[in-house]
C-alpha cells in the first residue's frame, strides 16, 4: 500500500539529479579572468574577436584555461591573478590601441571555475549580490523638470531659427518658467508666426496674449509631449551611463529603470567609489553661446545689474566673462569629442565634430558673428564654466570645432570622455548609495554559511535522535529541499544577498515543520492502534491538508513583501517565496518515497522506527503494535 | 524518545481568559512604549549615510568623534559595530550638504585625525527614498493582513480568520514594542522578519484550527471548548518542536549570522515565541468566543471521503 508508482520515483530521481547539476557550479568557486567586451554599439564582439584574444596571449606567451564568446563579450579564465593582471596589459594594448579612444572595455573579472560541460547547461553559480561580494549599488533620480526646461531651451533655439527663416521679426523669444513667450510688435506677424510656428513644432500648444502694446505668443508642451521628453530622457540617461561606466571599465554592470522616474546602477566589484561617483554623477553638457563685448555691461553685471538676457560665467583661470541666455547649440549637436592639441599652439585641445544640423547652425553663427567672441561652456551640476571663449575669425564650415585654453592634457581627457560619452537628458541626482568592501562581503558569506550549516546541523540532530529512522528521512528531505532551493537559485540567475542567505537559513528552520507534523501524526495514528502501514499511509494523507493551508499563508507574506519590498527586503522574499515552494515537494513527495522505499515493500511490517512511543494508560511500546 | 506524554486532553479553554488577559496587558505595555519610545528607525527609514569602517587594532571612538567635529559634521553618531574595531558611524539628513559626497568626506576626516581605518560599507538614503520605504512597507503589512483574512475566510471560515488576524497582529505589536522599549534598531530587514514571523504564526493557527475542524467532523459529542482543548493538546507536541527547530536555525543566526542579522534574528525569536502562545492561547478562545459551533462544519454530503485500499473509513 505504501508505493509509489514508478514515475512517480523516476521523477523524484530526476529532480535530484538536476537539483545537483545546478547546484554543483557553487562549489567550483571562481577563478581570475579578462573579459573584453564592445565599448561602442558598432562595434560586435564575436568569434574574430575571440580570435584576436587567442592570438595576442599566444604572441605574449600567457597561457589560459579557457575561453567563452557569450553575449557579455570574450572571456578568458587564468590560474592566478599576476597571470590575470598581465593578460588584460596585453590585450588592453591589442584592443585599444589608440588609448584616448577606446573601441573595447578590458575589464579583469570573476569567472565560475566550474568544468565546461557544466557551463554549456546553463548552470551557473548563483549570481551574489553586491552585500557579498562587494561593490557600488547607486540610486539615481531623474531630475524630469531639468528635461523639460533642458528641451523648451533647445525649441526656443528652434523657434528663432523658424521665425529668421520665414523673415517674420519678433521681439524676443524668452523662457519663463515652463512656457515660451514670443513677443511681437503687431498682430499680423504674430499671426503668420502662429502658423509657421504650429507648422513646424507639433508639439506645443500656442495660446495668444495682449500686454499693452505687445502681442504675446505662449507656447507650453502638450502633456503628451512632456510624458514622451520624460521617457526620452530617462531611456537617454541609461545610454549615457551605459556608455560612461563602460568607459571605467566594469565587468558586470546593472543599470536598469526602476520606476518611472528612477535608474539603478550596480558595479560589482568596483572599488574606487569616488571615481565611479563622479563619472556617473557628472551631468555635463556642452553649450556655446555668444559673449556679450559691449563697453561697461561686464561691470554693469559685476554690480549685480546684468543687462537682459545675459549671465555672468567664470572664465577658466577666472576672469569673469558675460554670456548671452540664448544658446547657440548644445552638446546634443555632437557626434564625437577627441582629447589632441592644438596644431598651432601644442595646447591640450578637445576636437569635437558636430552633426549636420549643429554644423549647418554653427556655421551660420560664425558667419553673421564675425570679430565677435563666442563662449563654449561645460555645465556640470548646474554650475557653468567658460573653458574658452575665442574671436570668431572668419565662417566655420564642416562641423569641426577644436576647443582649447588653459587646458592640461588630463582634463582635455577627461572633458572629452564626457563629452563623448554623451550627455545627461536631465540632471540626476544619487538618492540613494550603498557601498560595500570587498572584505565585508567575504564576511557576509561567511556568516551566513555558518548560520545555515550550523542551525541545519542542530536540526538533523535533534530529528534523528527524536524520530530514528523517520528523522533520517526528514532530514534528508531536508537537504534535498536545500538542494533544490540552490539549484533554483542558481538557474534563475536571482541575485543572492546576506538576507537571501537569512532567508534560506529560515526557509529550512520553517520547512521541517512539514516533517514534524507529518512524523507527529504517523505517532498518532501509531498511538490510536493504526497498523504501521496504515499509520504512514495515513500520517501522509492527514498532514498534508494542514502543510497546504499553511504554507499557503506563508507564501502570501512572502509574495507581499515580493512585490513592495525593495532593496534587502525583495532579496528576502524572492529566497522565502522559492523556499516554500521546493518545501513543499521535498517534505512531502521526496520524504515520502524514502518512507516507502524503506517500509513500502514489507508485507507485514509489525514495528517503524519512529522513536519510542508512548500511550496513555498502557506501558511504553516501542513503536509496536 | 517521546516528550510529551498527554494522560487527558488538557483544559486549556478553562483559563482562556487568563490568557487573554496576559496577553491584552502584553499588547497594553507595548502599544505604550512605541507611543513613548517610539521606534529606533535605521536610515533606510529615516534617510541619511551610514558608514562603517574597520581599523586593524582596537577603535578609538573618541577619536573618530573629534575627527568628525573638525570636519564639520554634526548630530553624528559613532558608535561599535559588532566588534570594537568596527565603528559605524551614523549621519543624519542634511540639505545644504551635497549629500552623495558625504562618505569621501568622512574617509578623508577619519584618515586625518583618526588613521588606519578602512571603508567597509556606506549606505546613503534620501529622504524621499525613506519614505517610500516606510510607506511601502506599511502597505505590505495591510495586504499581508487582507490577504490573509481572505484566504483563510474562504478556507475555514470567516470567525477562525479574524481570531488568526488578531492574534498574530498583537504579536507584531509586541515585536515592535520590544523593540522600542530597547530601543533596537529597526531596520528593512527587521520588517521582513516581522512580515515572515507574522505568516509563519498563522500558519500556527491554522494547524490548530485545521485539527478544530476536524475534531468537530470527527467527535460527536464534545462541546466547542472540550474540542478547542482536544485540537490544541493534540498539536502541543508538533506545535513545540517545530517551533523549537526553527528556533534552533534562528538561533545560529543570532550567534553565527554577526551584526547584520542581529536584529533580523532578534525579531523572529521574539516572534516565535509569543507566536506559539498567541496562535494557540489567544486564537482559540477568540474563536470560541465568537460563538464556532459543530453546525458550522457538517454538510449535508452523503459522500464518504477518505476510502483506502483497506476500506478504512475515516
Amino acid at each position: 500500500m505504501n508505493r509509489y508508482p514508478l514515475w512517480k520515483y523516476i521523477t523524484v530521481a530526476i529532480a535530484l539529479v538536476l537539483g545537483f547539476v545546478y547546484t554543483l557550479p557553487n562549489f567550483f568557486g571562481e577563478s581570475p579572468a579578462v573579459q573584453v567586451s564592445s565599448a561602442k554599439a558598432t562595434i560586435k564582439v564575436d568569434d574574430k574577436a575571440r580570435s584576436r584574444v587567442e592570438d595576442a596571449l599566444k604572441t605574449a606567451g600567457i597561457t589560459h584555461d579557457g575561453m567563452q564568446l557569450d553575449f557579455n563579450g570574450v572571456k578568458t579564465r587564468f590560474k592566478d591573478t599576476d597571470t590575470q593582471l598581465k593578460a588584460k596589459d596585453v590585450l588592453e594594448k591589442a584592443f585599444n590601441p589608440d588609448a584616448s579612444d577606446p573601441q573595447y572595455v578590458v575589464a579583469l573579472n570573476l569567472l565560475a571555475a566550474s568544468p565546461q560541460w557544466l557551463t554549456s547547461l546553463h548552470a551557473l553559480p548563483m549570481y551574489l549580490g553586491l552585500d557579498l561580494r562587494g561593490g557600488v549599488h547607486f540610486l539615481l533620480q531623474v531630475d524630469m523638470k531639468g528635461a523639460l526646461t533642458k528641451r523648451l531651451d533647445s525649441t526656443s533655439a528652434d523657434l528663432r531659427t523658424v521665425l529668421r527663416d520665414k523673415n517674420l521679426r519678433h521681439a524676443g523669444v524668452n523662457r519663463e518658467g515652463d512656457r515660451l513667450v514670443v513677443k511681437f510688435r503687431d498682430q499680423e506677424t504674430r499671426d503668420k508666426a502662429r502658423n509657421a510656428i504650429a507648422d513646424s513644432q507639433p508639439d506645443l500648444i500656442l495660446t495668444e496674449q495682449a500686454d499693452g502694446s505687445e502681442f504675446k505668443l505662449v507656447a507650453t508642451l502638450k502633456p503628451e509631449a512632456q510624458k514622451r521628453i520624460g521617457e526620452f530622457a530617462i531611456k537617454q540617461n541609461i545610454t549615457t551611463l551605459h556608455n560612461r561606466i563602460n568607459e571605467l571599465g566594469v565587468a558586470e554592470p546593472v543599470i536598469q529603470q526602476q520606476g518611472t522616474d528612477r535608474i539603478v546602477v550596480q558595479l560589482p566589484g568596483v572599488q574606487d567609489t569616488a571615481k565611479a561617483k563622479d563619472i556617473l554623477g557628472r551631468t555635463a553638457t556642452l553649450e556655446i553661446r555668444m559673449v556679450d563685448d559691449s563697453p561697461g555691461a561686464l561691470e554693469a553685471a559685476l554690480a549685480g545689474n546684468a543687462p537682459f538676457g545675459t549671465e555672468v560665467y567664470n572664465e577658466r583661470g577666472g576672469q569673469p566673462l558675460l554670456v548671452k541666455k540664448q544658446v547657440v547649440l548644445t552638446g546634443d549637436r555632437l557626434t564625437d569629442a577627441q582629447p589632441g592639441f592644438d596644431s598651432q599652439t601644442q595646447e591640450a585641445a578637445v576636437h569635437l565634430t558636430l552633426d549636420s544640423a549643429g554644423a549647418r547652425i554653427f556655421k551660420d553663427v560664425t558667419r553673421e558673428n564675425v570679430n565677435k567672441r563666442m563662449a563654449i561652456l561645460l555645465i556640470e551640476k548646474g554650475k557653468g564654466e567658460v573653458v574658452t571663449a575665442p574671436v570668431i575669425r572668419t565662417e566655420i564650415g564642416g562641423g569641426r570645432v577644436q576647443i582649447s585654453g588653459r587646458m592640461t592634457t588630463s582634463e582635455a581627457n577627461d572633458t572629452a570622455l564626457l563629452l563623448r560619452a554623451g550627455s545627461l537628458a536631465a540632471p540626476m541626482d544619487i538618492v540613494e548609495e550603498r557601498t560595500i568592501g570587498p572584505s565585508l562581503g567575504a564576511d557576509n558569506i561567511q556568516k551566513g554559511f555558518h548560520s545555515t550549516l550550523w542551525g541545519f546541523a542542530a536540526i538533523a540532530l535533534f530529528m534523528i535522535v527524536y524520530y530514528q529512522v523517520f528523522g533520517v528521512v526528514s532530514v534528508l528531505a531536508l537537504g534535498a529541499n536545500l538542494l533544490f532551493l540552490i539549484a533554483l537559485l542558481s538557474l534563475l540567475q536571482a541575485t543572492l544577498t546576506l538576507p537571501g542567505i537569512a532567508a534560506i537559513a529560515l526557509a529550512l528552520g520553517m520547512a521541517i515543520d512539514s516533517n514534524v507534523l507529518i512524523n507527529e501524526r504517523v505517532r498518532e495514528e501509531l498511538r490510536n492502534g493504526m497498523p504501521p502501514q496504515a499509520a504512514i499511509s495515513e500520517g501522509y494523507e492527514r498532514a498534508f491538508g494542514t502543510i497546504l493551508d499553511s504554507n499557503v499563508t506563508t507564501l502570501i507574506v512572502g509574495l507581499m513583501l515580493l512585490i513592495f519590498g525593495s532593496g534587502p527586503v525583495r532579496g528576502f522574499a524572492v529566497v522565502h517565496c522559492l523556499g516554500i515552494l521546493t518545501s513543499i515537494f521535498s517534505s512531502v513527495v521526496v520524504s515520502r518515497a524514502l518512507i516507502n522505499l524503506i517500509y513500502g515493500r514489507q508485507k507485514k511490517l509489525a514495528k517503524v522506527a519512529i522513536g519510542q512511543l508512548w500511550k496513555p494508560g498502557t506501558a511504553t511500546v516501542n513503536g509496536q503494535k | 524518545m517521546e516528550f510529551f506524554r498527554i494522560h487527558k486532553d488538557i483544559p486549556f479553554m478553562r483559563h482562556a481568559l487568563t490568557f487573554n488577559v496576559i496577553s491584552l496587558v502584553t499588547f497594553v505595555l507595548a502599544v505604550v512604549f512605541l507611543f513613548t519610545k517610539g521606534l529606533h528607525l535605521s536610515v533606510e527609514f529615516t534617510g541619511g549615510t551610514l558608514i562603517e569602517t574597520h581599523y586593524a587594532q582596537t577603535a578609538d571612538l573618541e577619536k573618530v568623534r573629534n575627527a568628525l567635529g573638525k570636519a564639520g559634521f554634526s548630530d553624528y553618531a559613532v558608535q561599535n559595530f559588532g566588534s570594537s574595531q568596527d565603528v559605524m558611524i551614523r549621519l543624519p539628513l542634511k540639505s545644504e550638504q551635497n549629500s552623495n559626497q558625504i562618505g569621501e568626506a568622512v574617509m578623508k576626516a577619519l584618515e586625518a585625525d583618526a588613521p588606519g581605518s578602512e571603508l567597509r560599507r556606506v549606505e546613503f538614503v534620501g529622504p524621499q527614498v525613506g519614505k517610500e520605504l516606510a510607506e511601502n512597507g506599511a502597505m505590505a503589512l495591510l495586504l499581508v493582513i487582507i490577504g490573509i483574512v481572505i484566504y483563510l475566510a474562504f478556507r475555514f471560515e470567516w470567525r477562525f480568520s479574524v481570531s488568526a488576524i488578531i492574534a498574530n497582529l498583537h504579536d507584531v505589536v509586541i515585536i515592535l514594542g520590544f523593540f522600542a522599549f530597547f530601543q533596537w534598531e529597526f531596520s528593512l530587514s527587521v520588517l521582513a522578519a516581522i512580515l515572515a514571523v507574522l505568516g509563519y504564526s498563522v500558519n500556527e493557527s491554522v494547524v490548530v484550527f485545521d485539527r478544530v475542524r476536524e475534531t468537530f467532523k470527527s467527535k460527536r459529542g464534545l462541546s466547542t471548548p472540550e474540542v478547542l482543548d482536544h485540537a490544541i493538546t493534540s498539536t502541543i507536541s508538533r506545535t513545540i518542536i517545530t517551533h523549537g527547530c526553527t528556533q534552533m536555525m534562528v538561533l545560529s543566526m543570532l550567534v553565527f549570522g554577526g551584526e547584520t542579522l542581529h536584529y533580523f534574528a532578534m525579531a523572529l525569536t521574539i516572534g516565535i515565541c509569543f507566536g506559539i502562545y498567541s496562535s494557540v492561547l489567544v486564537a482559540s478562545p477568540l474563536v470560541m468566543w465568537l460563538g464556532v459551533s459543530r453546525e458550522q462544519f457538517i454538510k449535508p454530503k452523503k459522500v464518504i471521503e477518505g476510502a483506502n485500499e483497506d476500506g478504512a473509513v475515516v
